[in-house]
């Protein structure tokens, strides 16, 4: 049995997690979230010129050809620090749907610089809390002209280019616009996290470039969802043993009734929930990583089993965070309301967990019911 | 990242396999066993002795005992495998594995090298079957704090007082014990550890009745009971350091709870028909499964988790700690869900009128002792809390206190 990752890329991870300590990633995330710029700049180049971006991207299109492990070691780091950079919209969003939907030449035109961080990429579905529906979203391309309203897109402000879902006359396609061209607006707009700043993006008659097939646009998307899901998972298993660790360090500190509080079983019984709920997702995360980087038909069940078991863990571990820290945990200056709000952006990044549990529980009857093995079972 | 054998554990798993396949029966597929089911069954005992002795002869009994026990000498992982091979199929369990688990390995640590070359060999055929004499209607999470006396007479010691929870007293044949040797000092310091045979005069033995119906354990009653200096393991006085033994291995050799898991929940609701649809397309219902699907995946990975560190020689990582405390709750909500979507017939226990062989009616009445036997889920919390988190341990107001002195309620 080797479910573990290699020593390389622990060794990797070591590093990540280094430099983000050094680099006061954290800190980067508050100043973002106070306002500041929509990333950290200076970060996201240093990111960049370490080949992070480019991870799973094959050498031959400029990337580290580490593959998706190494993006899901990376993932956890970057989860673990709030790092206030582009790398989720540019890496698991854009750069997944160019590889996996990609012609040669589209895929040639943007993953180098993708993978450098030179151009930011990002994904545009979403359009307001009514349209949970796939199905339903009404921008719409007509001659290969985009019009129609994106709302909440990650990173929409800061992205040069996004791959964008619309309707078109053989049905829900997908799209490559570049953001900086004629009939494309943006603005800001307010979310529970400002650390992770999206925006509203309107495009009136945008040049839209196909990306896979007319009509694929569901199929992919759900494909892209499976994949982006996965390494969502490691950014949440992260930040859960992040805010784990932050109520313990304050439950050893704090003294009340003459004695730390962390030696309350109220206390103890609480962070021992919060870390039997991160290993069991850390566990489903790995599994999850094993069926992405193998392109296993088992990926789907992986992968929304990952999305749920993480975002429930990362969503308890923050706000038993909060709590732990009792008065002080409500205020702006302590961290836990970083970790609090950005558990929140990742549950509802590929849409929410009842939807995802609807998706897992679909994914599980389209399989043979012979191949469910119980906790006992050998096979995978 | 993969799921290979090592070489030298894939023959070993082979090896297995050709033992198992040509000496026992598969399960049945979707056949989950109930809490000591197979124990219930007339013959069991027989049955089950039977088929320890033939892994014994085959060289599968005690895997990790040293070959000095008379065990094979073989790895961690190696137990594992073969665990995982065995589940597959349905032969006898339970009746072994506190006394090859637990109390043979306390008494090869603590005991003579002639005592365990007397007991050791029995006990891995199944020829002999120990139980564990530990808590009291006093001391259960508190074991430290239990009664039973023990006063020396010459070359002997004479025990009085009771235990309680004895899985298989009533069938077993040698037993360790744990006892109060000195109430003047502090609880922990005033213990003495002992070994005895079951069938000692002054020894009375009660099955006690359990929710499920069962009596899978006993109280056992000491009066005025003899036991000879020689059959003491360790110390005078340091009872507590022995039982330490005995519980760690404890916690290695309790598994997941029983019974009707995801593959079963997930089977019945295919089968039934709601007041709205097919169960399988209700709402509530794919939520629930699908928070029990994580969990069960979550646990199955973790296992392959520690068999990783395992494989590599490495002792488990404290993630190993989670399985009871997870799955023996996890067993309790399924038993009650699916009961639920039987609706009002669903409290019917007639296995041949009720799905699953009214599996999750049983494991409504079997489950609390799962989350209490073996470490409870408050005591599992803290000693994550402590052990794995670090968090400080409890204000203990009875530490250094005189054992006579410590308050103890009215009950």
């Amino acid at each position: 049995m080797n479910f573990d990752f290699s020593d390389e890329l622990k060794q990797l991870r070591e590093e990540a997690r280094r430099f983000l300590n050094e680099r006061q990633a954290l800190a980067a995330a508050r100043r973002v979230l106070d306002g500041g710029e929509g990333f950290d700049r200076e970060l996201w180049s240093e990111i960049a010129k370490m080949g992070w971006i480019g991870a799973a991207i094959p050498e031959e299109f400029g990337g580290a050809g580490l593959g998706h492990l190494g993006l899901c070691v990376l993932a956890e780091e970057l989860g673990a620090s709030l790092a206030p950079v582009p790398f989720a919209s540019s890496a698991y969003l854009a750069a997944e749907a160019i590889l996996m939907a990609g012609s040669a030449a589209q895929k040639s035109r943007y993953l180098p610089k993708i993978a450098a961080g030179e151009i930011i990429g990002t994904l545009a579905v979403a359009e307001g809390p009514n349209a949970v529906d796939l199905r339903r979203l009404a921008a719409s391309v007509a001659q290969g002209r985009l019009t129609g309203s994106k709302q909440p897109v990650p990173d929409g402000e800061v992205a040069d280019l996004a791959v964008v879902a619309a309707q078109a006359a053989g049905g829900l396609s997908l799209y490559l616009v570049e953001l900086g061209g004629a009939g494309v607006a943006r603005e800001r707009v307010a979310t529970v996290d400002p650390s992770r700043p999206y925006a509203r993006v309107t495009f009136s008659g945008a040049v839209a470039e196909p990306l896979g097939g007319a009509g694929e646009g569901a199929a992919l998307l759900e494909r892209l969802f499976d994949r982006a899901a996965v390494l969502f998972a490691f950014e949440q298993v992260g930040g859960a043993q992040a805010a784990l660790d932050m109520a313990k360090a304050y439950a050893m500190e704090r003294y009340a009734f003459g004695r730390p509080i962390g030696s309350f079983q109220a206390i103890k019984h609480k962070l021992a929930d919060v870390y039997v709920a991160t290993e069991l997702a850390r566990s489903n995360a790995y599994y999850g990583a094993w069926a992405l980087s193998q392109d296993a038909p088992e990926l789907a069940v992986a992968a929304a089993a990952a999305r749920v078991s993480a975002g429930e863990a990362f969503s308890l571990a923050a706000k038993e965070n909060i709590q732990t820290h009792g008065g002080m945990g409500y205020t702006w200056t302590f961290d836990c309301h970083l970790y609090y709000r950005r558990a929140q952006v990742l549950a509802l990044a590929l849409g929410g967990l009842r939807q995802w549990k609807d998706r897992l529980i679909d994914a599980l009857e389209a399989r043979n019911t012979g191949e469910l093995e119980g906790a006992t079972g050998i096979t995978p | 990242m993969d799921f290979e054998d090592a070489p030298q554990e894939a023959e070993f798993r082979a090896e297995v396999r050709k033992f198992l396949s040509g000496n026992a029966e598969r399960r049945k597929p979707g056949t989950a066993e109930g809490y000591r089911s197979s124990q219930s069954a007339p013959g069991a005992l027989e049955r089950a002795k039977g088929w320890q002795a033939k892994k014994a002869a085959a060289g599968f009994a005690g895997i990790t005992w040293p070959k000095e026990w008379g065990g094979r000498g073989g790895s961690p992982i190696e137990q594992v495998i073969y665990n995982q091979e065995e589940a597959q199929y349905a032969v006898p369990r339970g009746f072994f594995e506190i006394g090859l688990g637990m109390c043979i390995p306390t008494l090869a640590t603590w005991g003579t090298p002639a005592q365990r070359e007397r007991f050791a060999p029995p006990a891995l055929r199944g020829e002999e079957i120990w139980c564990q004499l530990f808590s009291e209607p006093a001391a259960g999470s508190d074991l430290a704090g239990l009664r039973t006396r023990a006063e020396k007479r010459g070359d002997e010691w004479i025990i009085n007082g009771q235990k309680i929870w004895t899985s298989g007293a009533h069938y077993s044949d040698f037993g360790i014990l744990v006892t109060r040797s000195d109430p003047t000092v502090p609880k922990h310091k005033g213990l003495t550890f002992f070994f005895l045979s079951m069938t000692s005069p002054g020894i009375e033995i009660r099955p006690i009745k359990q929710i499920s119906g069962h009596s899978h354990f006993n109280e056992v009653f000491f009066t005025d009971v003899r036991i000879p200096d020689g059959q003491r393991l360790g110390p005078v006085g340091a009872g507590w350091q022995v039982s330490l033994t005995t519980l760690m291995n404890e916690r290695l050799a309790v598994g997941d709870a029983p019974g009707p898991d995801f593959r079963e929940i997930f089977d019945l609701v295919r089968r039934l028909e709601l007041e709205d649809g097919p169960a399988i397309k209700n709402a509530a219902v794919r939520e629930r499964l699908a928070q029990w699907y994580v969990r069960t995946q979550g646990l199955k990975y973790t296992k392959f988790r520690t068999m990783t560190r395992l494989s590599r020689g490495e002792t488990p990582g404290p993630e190993a700690s989670i399985g009871k405390l997870v799955s023996a709750s996890k067993l309790q909500e399924i038993a009650t869900f699916g009961m639920d979507l039987m609706g009002m017939a669903g409290i019917m226990a007639d296995e041949a009128a009720i799905p699953a062989n009214a599996l999750f009616q049983q494991a409504l009445l079997y489950s609390p002792a799962l989350r209490i036997a073996g470490g409870s889920d408050e005591i599992l919390r803290n000693i994550i809390a402590e052990r794995v988190l670090g968090l400080p341990a409890d204000v203990r107001v009875d530490k250094d206190l005189p054992f006579k002195e410590l308050p103890t309620g009215k009950r």
